[in-house]
């Protein structure tokens, strides 16, 4: 029923805005201690990232014979030095670089593309909406992990070649909420309206139908990007992702596995790493979203 | 502001005179697929009526008899099965007749749902200045044109203009719509439930703006309701639909005085009365309305009638003139239909 | 509802023959010659012929296609490259070891989730229903490969308890339920049963802590019903899709537990499917993403079949 529909809208991020709004949503996101702390760390995590290579104590390539498998909290190496001498601080920050784009970008570009597709076939409907969704219903009957794998599999290591991969897994998803927002949304009195003012598609989608999807839309994408960052990671752990001798959390953890038997802290430190970036923006969502709930 | 960017939409010309109805309806029909069977829902049957310039024609009916499918139509929001439509003599999507966007500007309809109706992100100002725009407006001139609007609508522009709709109540909405419409300078608008939504005493100031604004501008009103008293207050001329037919179609005091067809005499005594003193007793239609998909042969009515005979499941009733401007579709106003009741009555007609 | 269940299966047949269509060409979308991964790059002319022949590359994509999808349906997958065995006999016995990890995981993870999600959605807001958004939003964020890592840092290097690796001393032919057997299967089994256990936690969660606030279990209670008959009630009301989100879930497990089986170099499918990258085995690869594929599609629609059982509302329609 068309209230319902409304609701949902203008449940969605960009259907108030309102002067006032934003503030009321971060003074309530002030308010939730879980927030602000997740809030903190994933910034700190950003910064470090970004600022890597002037905040960073030492040269990521740099190896050294000597040093190798230091223990946390040795002379010269804040967190150690991984199997090659590196240290790993510095292999954290520099590896944070790759992991967040990896984690990001995928959803990106998936939002863009998925969007686009997912707004023509809800608007078009009839045999158009048929063939685009049968079509990605194929995509959906696999499991995102074993079409990732396979994907980047086929394509071989590389990062491109995993943000392809990732990009096409995370299309049809959100191509199967976009369609399903604009279809519904579609259905309300005021796109008829529009219709009635004798404009056309392109102008009816792009100022009554777009702007009430893109917000559904993407809060669903906001949660796809910790499931990028783990993938993206997993595959640089299988060896299909980054390649060495780059910085990246996952890869990171694939050569370092070797030394659990020595040092078992340092070899799980970079998963650590996506372990806490991802529950960080986990929790930050979670905290957003139920701020946007308080409504007018 | 450049040249080339008219700041007024160019005005809309009577064609056919006085005498030429602004809409002729001829035979519109429209049938739903049922999913996963066979079975269509016949929402609209066959149904023709004529629309004349500067009257308010209202059409009534219970929930699902097709008023509002009726309306979709004719706004061609969605395409007919089979039917006509003339509009100020022009056919509309026919070849050589009108074009669909100059249609669009003639025709416009206020919704039932005040907040479905408006885009949650457009301003006031920016939903009534949108059509206007697509037909060529230069923004500065629609939005001058809105705020014009606004005020003939009741709602000073600087206050209300750049709220959004879920700041707005459900009075102020239809304002909005209606002056969103109006931005047009429609010669037809069809109101599809326009004030069923709304508190009473918000709906007699709507329903006073719309008498007034008709008075103004010389508009013909198609008003949908199921609520008889508001359609009373004011249509010129009723249309009483019963399951995707017209069944009976008359000037406003007529029929509601002298209601022909046995649906209208039921619809028009279950209204609750006004009057302590008169009070309605028991509710004269019984049952159900049945299904749309399988109506009953013949007279659809007849199953709920309390005059069905054979003659009823036999043939189906088309309209007859029982009074001058007054037709009805009953077995019983034709001698010939095989009623026994039907002479007895006929004698009757053409009464008063 | 017959109605129902026929056009399910009519509905699955070309999504699953759009799966083999993918599957089959998933592998030729790399760059490169794929007779690279078969013969060296300097073999003779002749020698290079035959093989294009053996492997059917001298034929063009869609006979090729045709001829594999044929061979499939009667349950030849061809011959693997690397090891010359058929493929799908490799597959099926991976199959059988995934199967095995990934029932003991779902077990596990739903069983658990439930349980947790259930408690915390009755007693909303109470510290089980803390612990549980807890359980969900670490399953949901954590990296089961590292968290594959750790335990085995925890039980296997640091206590000893649990061996790293393997799938016992028998290697990835035979299976006994034994301790030795069951050691191995502990570590991998915990790993991947983090993940569902997030998900059915919150899931059920909500949908309890729904449910039990509906007008008709307050009507229930008022007429006296004791708590573990409103109980019953509740849990028919989420069991449809609790088992869908659970079928789901196996499903994912299934096709999933490269990364898992990876760590703990545990015999089954992702494993298989590991080296058959690595080795660019063309048939070997073909074949497991269509066995995998094909057993998620089998499951939706199990998943979906069952939906009438358990949702009165479905039958009826």
């Amino acid at each position: 029923m068309p209230t319902a529909v409304v609701a949902l809208v203008l449940a969605s991020p960009a259907a108030a805005p309102r002067r006032g709004y934003w503030h009321g949503v971060a003074r309530q996101l002030a308010r939730n201690p879980v927030a602000v702390v997740s809030a903190s760390l994933l910034l700190l995590i950003v910064l470090a990232a970004l600022f890597a290579p002037w905040l960073a104590p030492a040269d990521p390539y740099k190896a050294s014979m000597i040093r190798r498998l230091l223990p946390i909290g040795s002379v010269g190496h804040l967190l150690g030095s991984d199997e090659l001498g590196r240290d790993m601080l510095t292999r954290l920050m520099y590896g944070g670089r790759l992991s967040l784009l990896m984690g990001v970008l995928p959803v990106l570009f998936a939002f863009v593309i998925g969007t686009s597709i997912g707004v023509i076939a809800g608007y078009v409907g009839g045999w158009v909406n048929m063939a685009i969704m049968r079509t990605f219903d194929v995509f959906y009957a696999f499991p995102s992990v074993l079409l990732a794998v396979a994907i980047a599999g086929a394509l071989g290591p590389g990062m491109s070649n995993s943000l392809i991969a990732l990009t096409l897994v995370f299309v049809p998803q959100v191509v199967r909420v976009a369609e399903s927002v604009t279809t519904q949304v579609r259905q309300l009195d005021y796109v008829d309206a529009a219709r009635l003012s004798g404009a056309g598609p392109l102008s009816i989608i792009r100022v009554h139908v777009l702007g009430n999807v893109l917000g559904p839309v993407f809060v669903y994408a906001t949660g796809l990007v910790s499931v990028s960052l783990i993938l993206a990671s997993g595959l640089s752990f299988l060896g299909l992702g980054v390649k060495p001798p780059e910085a990246e959390w996952g890869l990171m953890l694939n050569t370092l596995r070797s030394a659990i038997y020595i040092n078992p802290t340092l070899a799980a430190l970079p998963g650590a790493m996506i372990f806490v970036t991802s529950m960080a923006f986990n929790l930050l969502a979670d905290g957003v979203r139920s701020a946007m709930d308080i409504r007018l | 502001m450049n040249e080339s960017t008219p700041i007024a939409l160019p005005s809309l010309v009577d064609r056919g005179g006085p005498a030429q109805p602004l809409l002729i309806i001829d035979r519109l029909r429209k049938h739903f697929a049922v999913r996963g069977s066979k079975a269509v829902v016949r929402a609209v049957d066959g149904v023709s009526f004529t629309v004349a310039k500067g009257e308010t024609l209202g059409i009534v009916g219970e929930s699902g008899c097709g008023k509002s499918t009726t309306a979709r139509l004719i706004a061609r929001l969605m395409p007919a099965d089979a039917g006509e439509m003339v509009f100020d003599g022009d056919g509309v999507g026919q070849f050589g007749g009108m074009a669909l966007k100059d249609y669009r500007r003639n025709l416009q309809m206020v919704f039932q749902d005040s907040l479905a109706s408006l885009n949650p992100r457009l301003t006031a100002l920016d939903a009534i200045a949108y059509g206007p725009q697509v037909h060529g407006l230069g923004k500065a001139a629609a939005l001058s044109r809105a705020a014009e609007l606004l005020v003939r609508v009741g709602l000073a522009p600087n206050q209300f203009g750049s709220r959004y709709p879920h700041e707005l109540s459900g009075g102020q909405r239809q304002r909005v719509n209606i002056a969103r419409a109006l931005a047009f300078e429609p010669r037809l608008l069809i109101l599809d439930e326009a004030v069923a939504a709304l508190d009473k005493s918000v709906q007699a100031q709507v329903l006073n703006l719309l008498q007034a604004l008709k008075a103004e501008r010389g508009l013909t009103y198609l008003f949908i309701s199921h609520d008889l008293h508001v359609v009373h207050y004011l249509a010129d001329r009723v249309l009483v639909m019963y399951l995707g037919l017209v069944v009976e179609v008359g000037p406003v005091e007529r029929l509601y005085a002298q209601p022909r067809h046995p649906y209208t005499r039921a619809l028009l005594s279950a209204v609750p009365s006004m009057d302590p003193a008169r009070r309605t007793e028991r509710s004269p239609l019984s049952g159900d309305p049945p299904n749309l998909i399988n109506p009953p042969s013949g007279c659809r009515f007849r199953d709920r009638c309390a005059h069905a005979h054979a003659a009823c499941a036999a043939a189906a009733p088309v309209l007859r003139e029982t009074a001058p401007g007054h037709w009805a579709a009953c077995h019983l106003d034709d001698p010939s239909s095989g009623h026994p009741e039907a002479p007895a009555r006929a004698a009757m007609a053409f009464t008063a | 509802m017959l109605a129902y269940l026929f056009k399910r299966l009519l509905y699955t047949l070309p999504i699953a023959l759009g799966v083999t269509l993918v599957s089959f060409t998933l592998v030729y979308l790399a760059p490169g010659d794929p007779l690279n991964a078969i013969a060296p790059a300097d073999a003779p002319a002749d020698v290079i012929e035959t093989l294009k022949a053996t492997y059917g590359l001298d034929r063009p994509m869609p006979v090729r296609y045709a001829l594999w999808l044929t061979r499939a349906l009667h349950g030849d997958l061809g011959a693997s490259i690397a090891t010359g065995r058929s493929v799908a006999s490799e597959v099926l016995s991976a199959a059988g070891n995934t199967l095995l990890l990934a029932a003991v995981a779902a077990v596990a993870g739903v069983g658990i989730g439930c349980v947790l999600g259930a408690l915390a959605g009755y007693h909303a807001g109470g510290w089980v229903d803390r612990i549980a958004s807890a359980v969900s939003v670490v399953g949901v964020s954590v990296p089961h490969y590292w968290l594959g890592l750790v335990l085995t840092i925890v039980f296997s290097v640091k206590l000893g308890w649990l061996p790293a690796m393997g799938a016992g001393p028998g290697g990835s032919g035979e299976w006994l339920w034994d301790a030795d057997h069951l050691s191995c299967l502990i570590l991998p089994a915990a790993t991947l049963s983090v993940i569902p256990m997030g998900i059915i936690t919150r899931t059920v969660r909500a949908l309890v802590a729904d449910t039990v606030n509906q007008e008709f279990v307050v009507a229930l209670r008022a007429r006296g019903l004791s708590s573990a008959a409103v109980f019953r009630h509740v849990a028919k009301n989420a069991a449809p899709t609790v088992l869908a989100v659970a079928g789901l879930q196996v499903g994912y497990l299934m096709g999933g537990s490269i990364l898992v089986e990876t760590v703990f170099a545990w015999p089954g499918t992702g494993f298989l499917l590991n080296t058959a990258i690595f080795q660019r085995d063309i048939p070997l690869l073909q074949g497991i993403i269509l066995v995998l594929c094909l057993f998620f599609v089998a499951l939706n629609l199990l998943v979906d079949l069952a939906q009438p059982l358990l949702d009165p509302r479905i039958r009826r329609a």
